[in-house]
Order: structure tokens, then C-alpha cells, then sequence
């Protein structure tokens, strides 16, 4: 596979970890929003806080897709077709997302704001725990063929077995902790984004949800040992992998601690490297393999997916030369956006 | 009606139909918009800067609506073409990475500012954000139409040892494939007739109703300037030379097109339903050699017909085929006369008063998305019996492992959520329309509103 393969390999690790830690904020205050945002002024607050960031967020899953159609042809047709089903919820649930915060914005009208608030709502903490589900599936395995193909129903009897679907105990407790994560993410964002009494709320919050995905992590660290023995063996090989699980725990720790302390800005750092070391360590218990099947030998590595030599590195050219400029807008987007948020008297922002 | 492939082929039809309703309004409005702020700019006029900030909402909402009606579209390379993916991938997938990477973000940072950014800069810093929209939209446009381009002619590709696959040989052969250069002219030419019609149609409106009247003669000016424009643009040379690659690389699709059976100087058929069985035209109505002149420019060269190709390399649908190009031909040309008609009223500054020309601008803004549609159908169904022409045909593309019964249960899931979609963005263009350009003077929102991706979500 050579060097640009696996520079392929991080480079799309690395864009997907970005997407998660962006998209996640914004899931997490969805996810959150009916519970925090007691008042109209509150839930308008809430809304403007991710207003101007969350579609440039949404556009990482995008381009982190198109990267992935090129370089892994193979994974792109073999999981987006195996995972049929859950990809057109989670499609369905972005547009009933959009539409939420769509209508929420420009209607400002008793029944159908808190209408369109619980759409909203509802949508982003389904679309966390699919997220989370799906990576659930990844870690277990897929029931892939000979042909690298499979196809996933929705659940058959909810255990770890031969014949799974997308929902099983496991992968249902994924959700869970993504759900629980992604609402202690979208917590400490709000805390550094508004003030008052909302951003006391959301503080507490987060200091009571952290201990919790702290539980539930070490709970599907448990799990993941129990349904899959080996997947220590690259972190056997090579025992500096050991570091990233006590990173992961280190940063829920700090979460915690900066809270506490007030540190708003480093609370919310630390949940992101949260969600990045998590990622680092499934795909580093995974590596070379990136569709592992439940069967090891139809697994689907790095060597049988990639696509030819001379296109990764042309694709490495433009790529580099986009994400600069890509990274810039969101710098400059980010700065202009910085502070926390004021409401104005028109209500709704940008009408 | 439950042979899967024919669900695959409806589930990408139905939302590929949907999607771009929006994106060629976004496209055809761009230039526009930049022409308003220019303007505005030139003569220091503040209506012009009003109306390119009217024009620019409506230009967000159906941003926003293009956005997320297109995520679908390239989940479905993956979900319900896996075949078609794995074998293209990657080729195809560098023309739809670059999209996301140069284009998608370029817009949604841009939008943002455009919209809401104003007040924060100068005026030609605002005009500079306007451009960078428009250059992003257009941007887009090309990196989609180079990967339809690379199906309907394939270039700069090697054939995997074992069959199954294709791998990219050549970056700029890819980017610079001679059927993208007049597919991409001609569908942003289509789209700019688009946008055009749009504003002509809205300003008339609002001539003819007495509101907003100064705004309604000012979209109706750049509207129809911009109309004769792109309906001649779309017709010659664009048109012309999608019509010449035709000649030259899919000589069946053409033949089908305009059911054009046997092999002899070819006549130009207006009107007429073509017959398979009797391999004739019923009721025709033709301009005699005229195509045999349009593709050679000889009036009696011989033009291969549909006999002369094997049945198993006919297009599988000729009847619409040859219905969804003379559609489109048909109404180019009708958006040609009509955009040359309003241009003299215009020229002898009497367009203004010329009510029954304003109402035929008024009532004819959906003609242009039907030409649209009608020109994209003529394209994808002209390609077929091929997913990629000459090399994948339909049948082994699509995902084998998704049943018809997941194909229908998703399709009409889309089905009940583009309803939805339909009636809020009606809803929201309506709203923007009634309240009119004078209402985003007041409205503009103050510093700090809003948001740069928030782009078109207002």
C-alpha cells in the first residue's frame, strides 16, 4: 500500500475525527435543547448559538465522503450498501434536522416553535446514537461475504451472533455513550457560548453527564473485551497504544476539573480529545483492517480497497491545497463568531 | 415494476429531479446577483445594492434546499450503486472529492458573509464575497458535470487486471475531458436561463401588481439582459456542440433522439411521434436535411441511423428520450423568442408598459426548470443502455445486495420527505416575496446576526 496509502488512511481518520468533533457540538446542544432551553428566549438563544456553524460543520461529513469514495472505492460501496437502511434514516433525520432549525428560526409562534423545537430535538439525539451505533457495528464486524458485500437489516434478535443487524445490545450501547458524549460536548460548548443562567445550567449539565459516560465508557470498554478477545492484539504489538485508552479517561478527568474550576473554554477542548481518542483507539485496534467481518478472512484492509498509486498522489496535491484554504474559512468563520451571544430584539437571528 | 434495477434507476431519477431544482437556481442566479452588486457598485446606486440583497435571500433559501437534497445524491453512488462505485470509484471519486473540498466549503463560508456581512465591510470587499459565491456555485457545477461527463464518455482511465475495476491515468485528462467543456456550457447557459426567467418573472410580478415597482423594473431589466443572454448561449454554440459530441460519441443516442432510423441525410424533426415498430415518425413535421446539416454542416451528408446499430446499444427508452430532447429544444427555442421579443420592448423603453408581454414573463418562470429536467433526462436516459458509456452497462451497477423491496421502502420515504421540503420552500420564497426588497432594507440584521455558514437558511 506505501506511504501515500497510509497518509490516505490517516488523512481520512483524521477528517472524519474533525466532523465529529464539529458536528458533535452542534448534535449535542440538539439533543439538548428541549431540556436546557426552558424560556423562547432561551431555546432562540440555543439555536443562534450553533445558527452560523452547523451546516460548515455538516459539510465535513460531505467532503470527508467524497475523500472516501476516491481512495476506498471498495469500502465506500460495500458499507454504504451494506448499511443501507441506517444510512437513510440518518439522511432523513438530517433533513428533519434542517427543517427543525429552519422553521424554528422564522416562525416565532407559541405551538409551532416548540413543534419545530422537538423536531429539531429529536432529530439530532437520533442522529447521535445512530452515529454511535454505527460505529458499534464497525468494532463488532459486519457480516461480509466472500465478495467484501453484506447487507445489514435493522435487528434480528439483538445479540452478537453470526446474523446480526444494526441494533444489537452492543451496538445499542454504543449509542449510548455517542448520545451521552455528544450532549456533554454540546454542554461545555454551550457553557463557553452563553451566559446567565443558561450557561449555569449547562455547566451543571455537563458536570453530571461526564461522570456518567465516564461509567459507560469503561462499561463498553468491558464490552468490547468481552465480544472481541483479540482486539487487543495491535495494542500487544506495539504497547504504546496502551496510552490512548488512559488518554481517553484523562480527558473526561479534566473535563471535570476544568469545569469545576471554570475553565470553559479547556472543559470543551478536553471533551473533543475525549471524542478524538476514542476514534484513535478503535482505528488503532482495527488497523490495516477498515471493514472488519465477522468472519476475519473477508475483512476488508487498506491493501484490498485502495484505489491506484498515481491517483492518491495526484489526489494529494489538490487535497493539501484545499484544506488549507477550507481550513482558513473556518478560522476566520470561527473568530468572526467568537464570544458569547447576545440576543437582539427582533428575535431569531439573521431573519 | 419490482425488477430492482429499474427501483435503483426511479430512486436516483426522483431525487436527482428534485435536487436540481434548486442548484439550477442557485447557479443561473449567481452571475446575476454579482451583475446587481456590479452595478450598484458602478453607479453608486443603492436600489441596485437593495436588490442584489433581495435577490441574494432568495438565493440562499434555494442554496439551502440544494445542500440538503444533494447529500443524498452522493450517499446513493454508494447505497444503491455499490457496483457502479467500486468499479468507478476511482475516477469518479476524485471529481466528487474535489467538490467537497474546493467548492462546498468555499460557498458555505461565503454565503454567510455575503448575506449577513454587509454592514462589517466595504462595499467591494462585499462585492469580492458575492464573486467568491458565485465563483463556488459554478465551481461545483463543473466538478459534477466532469464526473456525468466521464460516464457519458470516458477518458483517462486504465481497465484493472482483473476486469473489475477502473483506475485514473490521467488527472488533467479527467478534468479537461472534451465532453465536460460543452456539457458544462451548456448546462450552466441552461441554468443562467433559469435564473434569468426567475427574476424577469418575479419583476414583472411586481410591475404588474403596483408593488415594488422601481425593484420590479430593475429584476425585469437585468432579468430579460441576462435572458437573451443565456437562451441564446444555451442555443449556439453550447447546444450546438453538445450536439456535435453526441455525432461523434454516442451516434445511437443521437439517432435515438431524433428517432432518426435509417441511415441517410437527416431531416430535423419538429413534431411527431416516433414508432419503433414501423422505425418511423407518425405525424411529422420536419425541416428537410436540416440535421444532417447541423452535425456536418453539409445539408446532404449521411447521418448513421438506429438500424444500423445492434439492438443491445439502442437507448431502452426512445419514446422518452426523443420526448425529453425535443421538450427541451422546443422550449429553448420559445425562451429565445420570448427573451428577444422583451429585449426590443426593453431597447424602445416601452417594456415596462407592455402588460401582455409582462404577464407571458410572469407565467413562464417554470417553463425553464421543465427545459432543465428535459435536457438532463435526454442526457442520462440517452446514455443508457450504459451506466458508463461503452463500458458498465445499468444492469451490473447497482447494488445486488439491496433488495427491490429497500429500494421501494427508501424511495418512498424520500418521496414523503421532498413533500415536505416542496412546502417549506414555497412558504419560504413566498414569505421573501411578499415582504418584498424594500423589507430586507429594514430587516438587514445588525452586526453579529447571523452567521457565515448560516448561508442559506434564511
Amino acid at each position: 500500500m506505501g506511504f501515500t496509502g497510509f497518509l490516505w488512511f490517516a488523512i481520512i481518520s483524521v477528517m472524519l475525527t474533525v466532523y465529529v468533533i464539529l458536528d458533535g457540538f452542534d448534535l449535542g446542544v440538539g439533543a439538548l435543547h428541549l431540556f436546557l432551553g426552558r424560556t423562547d428566549d432561551e431555546r432562540r438563544k440555543i439555536i443562534k448559538s450553533i445558527g452560523p456553524v452547523w451546516d460548515g460543520n455538516e459539510v465535513w461529513l460531505l467532503a470527508t465522503g467524497g475523500v472516501l469514495y476516491f481512495v476506498f472505492p471498495q469500502l465506500y460501496a460495500s458499507s454504504f450498501s451494506g448499511f443501507y437502511l441506517p444510512l437513510m434514516m440518518v439522511l432523513w433525520l438530517l433533513m428533519l434536522r434542517a427543517i427543525g432549525l429552519e422553521f424554528r428560526t422564522h416562525i416565532n409562534d407559541g405551538i409551532w416553535a416548540s413543534f419545530f423545537d422537538s423536531i429539531f430535538s429529536i432529530g439530532s439525539l437520533l442522529l447521535a446514537v445512530f452515529y454511535g451505533a454505527a460505529l458499534g457495528n464497525v468494532v463488532r464486524g459486519l457480516p461480509l461475504g466472500p465478495d467484501h458485500y453484506f447487507f445489514l437489516p435493522l435487528w434480528t434478535n439483538w445479540t452478537v451472533g453470526s446474523h446480526p443487524g444494526v441494533l444489537d445490545w452492543y451496538t445499542v450501547l454504543s449509542g449510548v455513550v455517542a448520545l451521552v458524549a455528544l450532549c456533554m460536548h454540546g454542554a461545555n460548548y454551550l457553557v463557553c457560548k452563553v451566559d446567565g443562567e443558561l450557561n449555569e445550567r449547562a455547566r451543571k449539565t455537563s458536570l453530571v453527564l461526564t461522570p456518567i459516560l465516564l461509567v459507560l465508557t469503561l462499561l463498553s470498554l468491558v464490552a468490547t473485551l468481552a465480544i472481541h478477545p483479540n482486539i487487543t492484539a495491535n495494542y500487544n504489538a506495539l504497547k504504546i497504544g496502551y496510552v490512548i485508552p488512559v488518554l481517553v479517561f484523562a480527558s473526561l478527568v479534566a473535563v471535570i476539573v476544568f469545569q469545576k474550576a471554570r475553565k470553559e473554554v479547556l472543559a470543551f477542548v478536553s471533551g473533543g480529545l475525549y471524542l478524538a481518542f476514542m476514534l484513535v483507539g478503535a482505528v488503532y485496534s482495527l488497523y490495516p483492517v477498515i471493514l472488519p467481518g465477522i468472519d476475519p478472512q473477508y475483512s476488508l484492509t487498506i491493501q484490498d480497497s485502495i484505489t491506484s498509486a498515481y491517483a492518491l498522489q495526484v489526489g494529494l496535491r489538490w487535497w493539501i491545497v484545499g484544506i488549507v484554504i477550507a481550513l482558513g474559512y473556518f478560522v476566520f468563520l470561527y473568530r468572526m463568531f467568537r464570544g458569547k451571544i447576545v440576543l437582539d430584539n427582533h428575535g431569531g437571528y439573521g431573519d | 415494476m419490482d425488477s430492482a434495477v429499474l427501483i435503483h434507476r426511479l430512486h436516483f431519477a426522483f431525487t436527482v429531479t428534485f435536487h436540481y431544482l434548486f442548484p439550477q437556481l442557485t447557479m443561473g442566479l449567481a452571475p446575476l446577483i454579482v451583475a446587481l452588486k456590479t452595478i450598484g457598485l458602478w453607479k453608486n446606486d443603492e436600489r441596485y445594492h437593495k436588490a442584489a440583497r433581495f435577490w441574494a435571500k432568495i438565493f440562499g433559501i434555494s442554496f439551502v434546499f440544494g445542500v440538503v437534497t444533494g447529500i443524498p445524491m452522493e450517499f446513493q453512488f454508494g447505497t444503491n450503486w455499490s457496483h457502479f462505485s467500486r468499479y468507478a470509484g476511482g475516477v469518479i471519486g476524485q471529481t466528487l472529492a474535489m467538490e467537497g473540498t474546493f467548492a462546498f466549503f468555499l460557498e458555505s463560508a461565503f454565503l454567510g458573509l455575503f448575506l449577513f456581512g454587509e454592514k462589517r465591510m466595504s462595499q467591494i470587499a462585499h462585492w469580492w464575497t458575492g464573486f467568491a459565491v458565485f465563483f463556488g456555485s459554478w465551481l461545483s457545477g463543473y466538478f459534477i458535470v466532469a464526473t456525468d461527463a466521464w460516464m457519458q464518455h470516458p477518458v483517462a482511465y486504465n481497465l484493472a487486471a482483473d476486469g473489475k475495476s477502473v483506475s485514473l491515468s490521467s488527472f488533467w485528462g479527467l478534468i479537461l475531458n472534451p465532453w465536460a467543456m460543452w456539457q458544462y456550457a451548456h448546462n450552466m447557459a441552461g441554468a443562467a436561463v433559469t435564473g434569468a426567467f426567475v427574476m424577469a418573472a418575479l419583476g414583472a410580478y411586481y410591475i404588474l401588481s403596483g408593488k415594488h415597482v422601481d425593484q420590479g423594473r430593475i429584476a425585469v431589466q437585468v432579468g430579460v439582459i441576462g435572458g437573451i443572454l443565456a437562451s441564446l448561449l444555451v442555443i449556439g454554440p453550447t447546444g450546438d456542440g453538445q450536439g456535435r459530441n453526441l455525432a461523434e460519441y454516442q451516434p445511437a443516442t443521437l439517432a435515438a433522439m431524433e428517432a432518426h432510423f435509417d441511415t441517410k441525410s437527416a431531416d430535423l424533426v419538429l413534431l411527431g411521434q416516433p414508432n419503433v415498430e414501423t422505425k418511423s415518425i407518425d405525424n411529422p413535421l420536419v425541416v428537410p436535411h436540416a440535421l444532417s446539416f447541423l452535425i456536418t454542416r453539409d445539408w446532404s451528408s449521411q447521418v448513421r441511423g438506429l438500424s444500423s446499430f445492434p439492438e443491445s446499444e439502442w437507448p431502452t427508452n426512445i419514446s422518452l428520450l426523443y420526448y425529453s430532447y425535443h421538450i427541451m429544444v422546443g422550449l429553448g427555442t420559445i425562451f429565445m423568442l420570448v427573451m428577444l421579443i422583451s429585449g426590443i420592448q426593453l431597447w424602445r423603453k416601452k417594456l415596462h408598459e407592455t402588460k401582455w408581454l409582462l404577464w407571458i414573463l410572469m407565467l413562464s418562470f417554470p417553463l425553464p426548470y421543465v427545459a432543465n429536467i428535459a435536457g438532463w433526462m435526454t442526457a442520462e436516459i440517452g446514455r443508457q443502455p450504459y451506466l458508463i458509456y461503452g463500458i458498465l452497462r445499468t444492469v451490473d451497477g447497482f447494488s445486488k445486495s439491496v433488495s427491490a423491496a429497500n429500494a421501494w421502502f427508501t424511495l418512498l420515504g424520500f418521496m414523503g420527505m421532498y413533500t415536505l421540503l416542496a412546502i417549506l420552500f414555497l412558504f419560504l420564497v413566498q414569505r421573501e416575496i411578499s415582504h418584498g426588497p424594500e423589507y430586507v432594507e429594514d430587516a438587514l440584521p445588525a452586526p453579529v446576526k447571523g452567521g457565515a455558514a448560516a448561508a442559506g437558511r434564511n
